[in-house]
């Protein structure tokens, strides 16, 4: 009887673990087994190199780590500025405070442009001869004329730039994550520590953020991976990785398999940067467990 | 009963059809797989044609953007699925990797059939890009593999009318180097934006300094380099890096060139925000369709040295290759040949304002591309020199370069560690 029912409940995770296998499992150890050749994605025949490609990555290539960095840089603001301002955006409009309908859906906007448009866009607001040179523009205007230079062009701020425009464009997700959390709080528990004689702030600290550190981590995670595989928007606002500045894994993965022509090569970047990702993962996870 | 016998009478019926001899001849379909969007509708027309004059249909696949079109042929190419022709964006030794998997044939007796009657018809430049010669260092059996659809030159634009705004005689572009960074202390004073191009895309900078680097030390000493027998940090390659460095410093360089798109490039040009660009042949179009009053005209990079002749990339543009193991091979090389024969050539040009890969198609095309045209005379390109350089060497080249114009870095510094990385990769290869 035990094993019939052991038999039941396997069968009804069955679909999914077939559909993760399938597309998830099985491609991610194919191209771990081509990571361990030397190929150029073109021929029939590769030739097996074991693990010297893996060797190269964390030996050799100073490219790659740079790339590393940069997305943690940009993964770093998004964390902190882009999902504090969503955060905040979020409790403000689950409050009640008018046109919050209206709110919901513009700061929904610009997630769901593409990142090509919005790369466009931007390149549009900041740049002078390409562009309408707004930023530089209301700089100086507001007599911050030593502030204004080509955010783009310079490496002390294009990837920073690169990163404020990320934040703009993906806090949206956060923001409706953040909102639906907040809507599933308690409004007894608010009326409750009200009539306690609780501040707003100690109904902040005590309610609000205790039970919103799970939907924290969810966007935190999700933040990350988002983040860490950003491209289209630099391709977009910087044309590539701009003598390094704007390097990131995924442009570097790009340009081993389409510059290079080192698929095998580039499917060891590819499993690298998976591991890390899947590393970054569990760590917050795990933290989330002990801070539950 | 009744039913019975109707039905078997039809089924006897089917049968005797069936069975009946197949009297219609069907046409192969021939499936063309490109990127070129802006060719796409002249490509249908000409199919059309070619459907109505042969009874064969050609079936043109636009896959763009480009990169994409790219993956899509390597993973065809990997499934053994590729359509009876197709084009190859890549370098060289991609090429010579999907003739070595037996993806492409060889179309040298097609060529060289009746008196090598095809092959004469084209420019011996474009012809080249699609050739390996003998003792190829790809290791291919020489033969021709491609067809050159067209060709382009990769040149300076100027304009004419900011020209005359700066007291520049229009129709006198400059010839030497020292001419154009004097020019840019004009544009600096003017307050205009000097040159533009994609450099973002990196690619462009490589082409921009391979040309001086055959004006500045010639193509032996460039080819020697690649070989690993001369050093980046020779003194010759320091005066090809210091030419951006001479660049940035005059003011000749727009503002944000190195993060600068090539449609982003195209655009200010066309806009008159611009006095000069660094553009394919192919922005002929590109501008008619953006501004179709602008007035420049097309100049070689102005030379740096005057010891050896100033390069240009240049040679075929767009390329077709016939399936090795298409059914239809026979027929594609028919189309092909039917496609740049001079009255499609002709087509092609007028309605593309591209330059025509056969040589005798050049008469009625406009002043601005026959200017790009006779840059055929100066051009060169990486896929006929026979040796290439390390992808790796390539990108520490380019991204050095960028350095240089932000002025992270000096000459002396970038082709150090060009030399290293150059270094690193000749060993490996020994090891190999």
């Amino acid at each position: 009887m035990k094993i019939k029912d052991t038999l039941e409940n396997y069968t009804f995770i069955l679909p999914a673990v077939t559909i993760f296998s399938v597309f998830y499992i099985i491609p991610f150890i194919w191209v771990f087994q081509l990571g361990l050749f030397d190929w150029d994605g073109i021929s029939f025949s590769k030739v097996f190199v074991g693990l010297q490609n893996f060797k190269e990555i964390f030996l050799q290539d100073k490219n790659w780590w740079q790339s590393m960095w940069n997305a943690s840089y940009i993964t770093l603001i998004a964390l902190t500025l882009q999902n504090i301002l969503a955060f905040m955006l979020a409790w403000a409009c689950d409050r009640e405070i008018k046109m919050k309908n209206f709110y919901r859906v513009i700061f929904f906007i610009p997630p769901v442009l593409s990142e090509v448009v919005v790369g466009m866009v931007w390149r549009f607001i900041i740049n002078d001869i390409d562009g309408a040179n707004i930023i530089n523009r209301t700089l100086t205007g507001m007599g911050f004329a030593n502030l204004a230079h080509n955010w783009l062009s310079d490496p002390n701020t294009a990837l920073t730039t690169v990163a404020i425009v990320h934040c703009w464009k993906g806090f949206g997700w956060g923001f409706l994550i953040f909102l639906a959390g907040l809507q599933t709080i308690p409004r007894e528990l608010y009326e409750a520590a009200r009539v306690d004689g609780a501040s707003a702030w100690q109904s902040f600290k005590k309610i609000t953020l205790p039970l919103m550190i799970p939907v924290m981590v969810l966007v935190a995670i999700l933040t990350v991976l988002g983040t860490m595989q950003v491209f289209v928007l630099i391709v977009s606002l910087v044309g590539g990785e701009f003598a390094g500045h704007t390097s990131v894994p995924v442009l570097r993965i790009l340009a081993s398999m389409r510059g290079s022509s080192r698929f095998g090569y580039a499917c060891a970047q590819g499993i690298t940067f998976g591991m890390v990702l899947v590393a970054i993962s569990f760590i917050q996870y795990r933290f989330s467990k002990k801070g539950q | 009963m009744w039913f019975k016998n109707v039905l078997l009478s039809v089924f006897v019926l089917f049968s005797l059809i069936g069975c009946s001899e197949q009297k219609m001849e069907t046409k192969p379909t021939i499936n063309i797989w490109h990127w070129m969007t802006d060719r796409d509708p002249a490509f249908q027309e000409l199919a059309k044609k070619y459907e109505a004059l042969t009874g064969v249909k050609v079936n043109f696949e636009l896959y763009a953007p480009s990169d994409a079109y790219s993956q899509k042929i390597r993973a065809a190419a990997q499934g053994t699925n590729l359509p009876d022709v197709f084009g190859i964006l890549g370098e060289k030794r991609d090429f010579a990797s999907f003739i070595k998997a037996g993806h492409i044939l060889d179309l040298t007796p097609y060529m060289e059939a009746n008196n090598n009657s095809w092959k004469s018809n084209f420019f011996p430049k474009a012809l080249a890009v699609n050739e390996f010669a003998s003792g190829n260092s790809y290791g291919i059996t020489p033969g021709i593999f491609g067809v050159p659809i067209d060709i382009m030159t990769i040149q300076m634009v100027y304009n004419k009318k900011l020209f005359s705004q700066l007291g520049l005689n229009p129709n006198r572009p400059p010839k030497t180097f020292q001419e154009f960074l004097d020019i840019g202390a004009k544009i600096k004073a003017a307050g205009m934006q000097g040159l533009v191009s994609g450099w973002g895309e990196v690619w462009m900078i490589d082409c921009l300094a391979n040309n001086y680097a055959f004006n500045i030390m010639g193509k032996d000493k460039v080819l020697a380099t690649i070989k690993g027998e001369v050093s980046y940090t020779d003194p010759d390659w320091i005066k090809v890096f210091s030419i951006f460095k001479q660049m940035q410093d005059s003011g000749i360089l727009a503002k944000g060139l190195v993060t600068m798109i090539n449609k982003s490039a195209e655009q200010i040009f066309a806009n008159e925000k611009a006095v000069f660009a660094f553009n394919g042949s192919w922005c002929v179009n590109v501008y008619k369709g953006m501004n179709p009053n602008l007035e420049y005209g097309a100049m070689l990079p102005p030379e740096a040295s005057n010891q050896y002749p100033i390069a240009i990339w240049g040679g075929a543009g767009s390329s077709f290759m016939v399936n090795a193991r298409s059914k239809n091979k026979e027929e594609s090389v028919k189309f092909l040949t039917w496609l740049t024969a001079q009255d499609q050539q002709v087509y092609l040009a007028q309605a593309t304002n591209n330059l025509p890969a056969n040589k005798d198609s050049l008469t009625k095309i406009p002043e601005i591309l026959a200017q790009f045209a006779r840059g055929m005379d100066y051009a060169t390109h990486p896929n006929v020199w026979g040796v290439s350089e390390f992808s790796l060497v390539i990108e520490a080249f380019d991204r050095g370069i960028q350095s240089i114009i932000i002025g992270e870095k000096s000459p002396e510094q970038v082709a150090g560690e060009v030399q290293k990385i150059k270094d690193r990769e000749m060993a490996k290869k020994r090891a190999r």
